[in-house]
């Protein structure tokens, strides 16, 4: 632990080289920001229905409403300040992904890594299952389980977690499972250590670089298939709008020329994920030593 | 007196890497004579298997030959364009590695691989095509060869499908063959048997062979010169019989006290002290000099290779001779 | 070659029927669907009678083997909803999806790969890290969105091709086919290029790292030292080698593709199963949702069946039994 500081250092002085490696990092940071403070720098409220009034509802960028102040980016078919929405979008979009994130890392390594370390039925049972879902689209799975559980974000957490913890289990498993052959465990296992502290002290911090990899991109995963959920509206209830469902509010709209209810809430959702991809490319790329020259 | 097969001259091959220019062949110099056999010695990283890469025109980006003259039958091959080697390659000079299941295509049978091998050069027809593979394979020792065409590689134990390997190699007949330690992955009693082959081989077809290996012994008993590498130079050459009974170059000395065979039973083997400098910082002088018994001041400079007759060597301190130059 | 098979055979029934097992007990075991298919306001009775007709009054385990034995006989039930055969509602429906992803799935395979292994043979040449940066644009853009975009420039803005609907449709073998026509074609066109696009970024990766790897091997060593020529070695050693790779791949994203299907034909209101699905979880249609995913699995097993006899035919090993 004392090596922390200089190998973070180093990490960051690699990381650092890339240019658009470190923008993508800002880019993520500032949307964290905004929507941490959301409230705050929203002109409006968007989810306090006394505030909207129909008559705004579906105006162009620039356009003055009953509020008195401009929407920036005009208003969506409830009349919605987009901008606040987005904002507030953003808000949900990221929690639910990190929550997703998250739980899907606690239950997928803890599974990968009892899978490796216990061996036998318990290994084979375990990964069998892994590797069936594995092989079953990620979005027909969430799909089937937010029809069965219904909708909200707690159903919703459930789906993304269902659809994506054995990515987690497959890397944990695979890098437990190199380390558990190597000698220096078995050492430590022979030792009156006990099995939880080898676990955690020695499996663990090895399995964590391959984790953070595959976390970053399950972050940006759940984010997209929320969206996607919600797009085809099987996500969160209509009163609180994510970015996918704003999208898919304006969807009908976009035919008739009203293209920024969808395309506004879309940027900022791409934007989010494009950036969270890149990160995670790039602290691949620094685990990676066969990649290193 | 008659041209030689392959005359290398100053070859250097250096790799540029983001860490640095590695100088992994560092001005190599040999002749070949029609059908001889000349071992290649030196540990792993000591540039023996770049120098076979670099005489065939194969060297991988990020490296490339910055220097020096490869005469193959008299024509140089470094001027050639990228085609005109090409057409040479198998047909003139030839090589094969070391793993024997990694080099063959297990997708493909035999019979396709050598015929790919053959119409890279010649257009023959279907029937002299399998006449020829199965005369190949007969050679090398593959019995009822024309059935065995139809075989794919992992139908073959490691020992035949060497074989294999060397008969596309000498498809051609080439002039020469570069053989990349090719029975090191073997069983000992098969790498026997081929070795014993391929001096016959090379009797009969006139093929001149470079044998690379990291092992003396097994080079020693094939090849009737020897070059021992170091640090991407040769530090010694000379016939098989007068370097090994009496190594002018320490390292060499020192190579063959380590071999059990070379050795008095009973008597402690030795072993060279140190390991092989990496090559993008070498020393400035003789780059063996820190793991040397003879070290003095004069090694801070680069030794010249000294010429006795067949042989040379790259030393000041020469083994059984006093200091200085050889009269 | 033929034990290999019935092996292969052995083993897809059994996933067939685990599947089942899973499908059927998962989609029932939540909700009830009784209050769907009657009116709110019936009677007890007729509520009673209803259950009875339906068969959900007996134990789960009856229900499942009733479903098996019809399923076997190949009744897959009835709609709730549409109240009419299953079978026929998702087997009316298949063609349009099937054409649909198979066309996405072969165009993407046969332009990612030749992309990919542009890209891996020439990996520091600008067209190569072009290709690579689309490449990871394809793959973190929700599909959703970039059918979106599609609808927005090539429909809404130039008015090119139609923004959903499948367009006029040729029978062929009793079934209706849009890509004989030049409406047909012009519909399918955004649905296919939006469903091919995550594909093809996929592709391009696979090729590029397999083509990398399989350049620096010594097979292609070998092939160059006994001077074969690049565009030989390209297409006799690189091709066949680097097939295995992307013919798992196919496989696996034939089935994905299918599932992803879902939202593309959501956003294109192309008449396939997965908008059925879609409409279908709303109302909590069991029948159809036990039946879609039935035959998704199946389709899974099947497609999975058919790869390993591809490999058989291509790797002898796999061929002489060496567990692959």
């Amino acid at each position: 632990m004392s090596a922390g500081p200089s190998r973070l250092a180093l990490f960051w002085a690699e990381y650092s080289e890339n240019k658009i490696a470190v923008l993508a990092l800002v880019v993520v940071v500032v949307m964290i920001l905004l929507a941490l403070f959301a409230a705050l720098i929203s002109p409006q409220n968007p989810y306090d229905l006394a505030n909207l009034s129909l008559r705004d509802s579906r105006r162009p960028p620039g356009f003055v409403g009953s509020g008195g102040y401009t929407h920036i980016l005009g208003t969506d078919p409830q009349g919605r300040d987009l901008l606040s929405a987005i904002f507030y979008g953003l808000r949900i979009s990221i929690q639910i992904g990190l929550a997703a994130g998250f739980v899907s890392l606690s239950i997928g390594t803890t599974l990968g890594i009892l899978a490796a370390y216990l061996g036998g039925r318990v290994e084979t049972l375990i990964m069998r299952l892994v590797d069936l879902q594995l092989s079953f689209p990620a979005i027909l799975l969430a799909l089937v389980i937010v029809a069965l559980l219904g909708q909200g974000k707690a159903q919703l957490i459930g789906a993304l977690v269902a659809a994506q913890y054995a990515y987690f289990a497959r890397t944990a498993y695979g890098a437990a499972k190199a380390e558990r052959g190597k000698d220096y465990i078995e050492a430590a296992l022979a030792t009156p250590l006990s099995a939880r502290l080898v676990l955690w002290r020695h499996m663990l911090p090895n399995c964590t670089p391959p984790l953070i990899v595959v976390a970053t991109v399950q972050i940006a995963n759940s984010i997209s298939l929320e969206a996607t959920l919600s797009f085809l509206g099987l996500g969160l209830p209509v009163t609180e709008p994510s970015l996918g469902m704003l999208i898919s509010n304006g969807f009908p709209y976009m035919m008739s020329g009203r293209y920024w209810i969808s395309v506004y809430p879309g940027v900022a959702l791409i934007i989010l994920i494009v950036a969270i991809n890149i990160v995670g490319d790039q602290v691949r790329d620094q685990f990676n030593p066969r990649l290193r020259k | 007196m008659t041209v030689p097969a392959l005359s290398v001259q100053g070859l250097t091959t250096h790799f540029f890497t983001r860490a640095g220019v590695v100088k992994a062949v560092d001005g190599v110099s040999f002749d070949l004579a029609q059908g001889e056999i000349m071992g290649l010695v030196g540990e792993s990283g000591s540039g023996k298997t770049v120098t076979g890469f670099s005489l065939l025109g194969l060297v991988d980006p990020p490296g490339r030959i910055v220097e020096g003259s490869i005469k193959l039958n008299g024509t140089e091959l470094t001027t050639l364009s990228g085609s005109a080697l090409r057409a040479r390659r198998g047909r003139e000079i030839s090589m094969i590695f070391q793993d024997p299941i990694a080099t063959l295509n297990p997708l493909l049978t035999i019979g396709q691989q050598m015929q790919l091998a053959i119409a890279a050069h010649e257009r023959l027809g279907k029937r002299a095509a399998l006449a020829r593979c199965t005369e190949l394979l007969t050679q090398v020792g593959i019995p009822s060869a024309e059935a065995r065409l139809r075989a794919y590689p992992h139908e073959f134990s490691g020992g035949m499908r060497q074989r294999v390997a060397i008969a596309i190699a000498l498809l051609h007949r080439p002039a020469v063959l570069v053989a990349d330690e090719p029975t090191t992955a073997l069983d000992v009693s098969i790498q026997a048997q081929i070795l014993l082959q391929m001096r016959e081989l090379a009797a009969e077809t006139g093929t001149a062979m470079i044998w690379i290996s990291h092992d003396l012994a097994v080079v020693s008993s094939l090849a009737t010169k020897l070059a021992v590498m170091y640090a991407g130079k040769i530090v010694e050459q000379g016939p098989t019989a007068a370097l090994l009974r009496d190594p002018r170059h320490p390292y060499t000395a020192g190579l063959i006290a380590s071999l059990p065979a070379m050795t008095t039973p009973g008597t402690p083997l030795t072993q060279i002290r140190g390991t092989t400098p990496s090559l993008l910082s070498l020393p400035p002088g003789c780059p063996f000099a820190p793991r040397c018994d003879k070290q003095t001041e004069a090694c801070v400079q680069k030794p010249a290779m000294t010429l006795d007759g067949p042989r040379g060597w790259r030393c000041f301190h020469p083994v059984g001779q006093t200091a200085g130059a050889p009269t | 070659m033929l034990g290999f098979i019935i092996q292969r055979f052995i083993q897809a029934v059994g996933v067939m029927a685990v599947m089942s097992v899973i499908v059927f007990f998962g989609v029932y075991a939540i909700g009830n669907p009784i209050d769907i298919v009657i009116p709110p306001d019936a009677t007890q009775e007729i509520r009673l009678e209803a259950i009875r007709r339906l068969g959900l009054d007996r134990p789960l385990y009856e229900q499942y083997f009733t479903f098996l034995a019809n399923l076997l006989q190949g009744d897959l039930g009835r709609s709730f909803v549409y109240n009419m055969p299953v079978l026929e509602l998702i087997g009316g429906r298949l063609p349009a999806t099937l054409e649909l992803v198979l066309i996405s799935v072969i165009s993407a395979t046969v332009l990612g790969v030749s992309l990919g292994i542009y890209a891996g043979y020439r990996p520091d040449s600008w067209v190569s890290k072009t290709i690579m940066a689309v490449s990871v644009l394809g793959f973190s853009v929700p599909s959703f969105w970039v059918g979106l975009i599609l609808i927005l420039f090539f429909a809404v803005h130039l008015g090119w091709l139609p923004a959903g609907g499948r367009g006029d449709t040729v029978m062929i073998w009793g079934v209706a086919w849009s890509f004989p026509t030049l409406n047909g074609l012009s519909h399918i066109a955004l649905p296919a290029v939006n469903l091919a696009l995550f594909k093809l970024a996929m592709m391009i990766r696979l090729a590029r790292a397999g083509t990398r790897e399989i350049m620096l091997t010594d097979t292609i060593k070998f092939a160059r030292a006994a001077g074969l020529s690049e565009a030989t070695i390209l297409r006799r050693h690189l091709l066949k080698l680097i097939s295995i790779p992307i013919i798992t791949v196919f496989g696996l994203e034939l089935g994905s593709t299918l599932a992803f299907a879902v939202v593309t034909e959501t956003i294109f209101s192309w008449p396939g199963v997965g908008k059925l699905i879609i409409d279908s979880i709303a109302v909590l249609d069991r029948p159809v949702m036990v039946a879609y995913l039935i035959l998704v699995a199946f389709l899974f097993v099947t497609i999975n069946f058919v790869i390993d006899l591809v490999f058989a035919l291509i790797d002898p090993r796999v061929r002489d039994g060496a567990s692959a």
